[in-house]
């Protein structure tokens, strides 16, 4: 961000970043940044939340009355990550005969499709389509349990994509079955990766991959880096 | 450690470009002032191409474009706020709000989209694909343009 606030700068246009790294906007200086500590993925702090977001886009641009910069300031308010996992129902087991995951999944479609439906618009199908979901889960959990990455037949021959529209599908779907304000960073993926069945296949099938010598990028990225 | 914890460690290790002549534009008045926002999410409209890994192009974003989704290819950081409201990432709601109560002058009619996991050397988007996006936004009468990382 710091990158193009200093591009766009030289281009004659004024600039104000909302930065989310301070080590970062310090070191490169953009003209004007205002640092907020609020769950990455959330530069606005808190979503369904207007009068907060208003807030922080007035003191954004209230810096662009400084008369010399480079100017940093910050947002007084923290918001912190709740790594907690959010209160998501599971479907009941529907069919012994599959996987635990790939049954999950089958269960999950009526809540994705309700998601679909009231957003208008999914971030899955970078690699798969929902349709496609459970039986990405069934590969995976074919490498968990033995099956060699190269050969299981990965769509896109991607695990960061497959996994990126796994997780989206749960993420997605899980917001239509919680009650209550928007929960916190970070909950949804601590629920999907802690609580669910997909969750855990995942991470099973990501260290199967790393034992069975594939690169770093090949399963580091199918999930957060701290997990 | 927590995700956010062990990501702003990255940061603090991850090395920067120099600017060493920093461009300093003095801002036309807000109240009279086009504004856009330009993302590091890699949002993109469903309809558009997706980003790629390590792509170092950009996505102009219509105004009243609301069909946008997530092209970010890290898994480093929550995905659910975008989910549930868009204007977490991309304000363009509360644009809208602005220009109706005369704060800002005007929502730009385009904004831009890149993606934020670019490689280190940051050349690209500095020397190439930046500087096409800031031409076409300045063509659109842009003054100021809001940032937004994730």
């Amino acid at each position: 961000m710091s990158t193009l606030a200093h591009v766009f700068e030289a281009a004659g246009i004024a600039t104000v970043t909302l930065a989310a790294t301070k080590s970062v906007v310090e070191r490169m200086q953009p003209p004007r940044a205002l640092f907020c500590e609020f769950p990455l993925g959330r530069p606005l702090g808190k979503p369904g939340d207007a009068e907060f977001q208003h807030d922080v886009l007035a003191r954004a641009f209230a810096i662009l009355d400084a008369e010399t910069g480079p100017v940093l300031e910050s947002h007084p308010q923290v918001i912190e990550a709740d790594e907690t996992p959010l209160t998501c129902a599971l479907p009941p087991r529907f069919d012994p005969s599959l996987p635990p995951a790939v049954d999950e999944a089958n269960g999950m479609r009526k809540a994705f499709d309700r998601a679909l439906q009231r957003r208008g618009v999914t971030s899955v199908g970078r690699v798969v389509e929902p349709d496609g979901i459970p039986g990405a889960l069934q590969i995976l959990d074919d490498i968990a349990n033995g099956v060699h990455w190269k050969e299981a037949g990965i769509p896109g021959s991607n695990t960061t994509a497959l996994c990126h529209d796994i997780r989206t599908y749960y993420e997605e779907a899980a917001l239509e079955l919680v009650d209550g304000p928007p929960p916190g960073g970070r909950a949804a993926e601590a629920w999907y990766f802690e609580s669910t069945q997909a969750g855990r296949t995942v991470m099973a099938a990501r260290a199967a991959i790393k034992e069975q010598g594939a690169p770093h990028p090949a399963w580091f990225y199918m999930a957060p880096g701290h997990r | 450690m927590a995700g956010d914890v062990m990501m702003r460690g990255v940061g603090d290790s991850l090395p920067v470009p120099e600017f060493d002549a920093a461009a300093w534009v003095v801002p036309k008045q807000l109240a009279n002032a086009t504004v856009a926002i330009v993302t590091s999410a890699a949002l993109h409209r469903s309809t558009d191409e997706g980003f790629q890994p390590g792509d170092t192009e950009y996505r102009l974003l219509p105004s009243d474009a609301r069909d946008l989704v997530l092209g970010h290819w890290s898994p480093n950081f929550d995905r659910s706020g975008i989910a549930i409201d868009l204007n977490v990432v991309f304000p363009i709601d509360r644009l809208d709000e602005l220009a109706a109560q005369g704060v800002i002058g005007a929502v730009a009619p385009r904004h831009a989209s890149f993606a934020g996991n670019q490689p280190d050397d940051v050349a690209t988007i500095r020397i190439d694909s930046g500087p096409r996006a800031a031409a076409e936004l300045k063509a659109d009468g842009v003054d100021i343009v809001l940032l937004t990382p994730v």
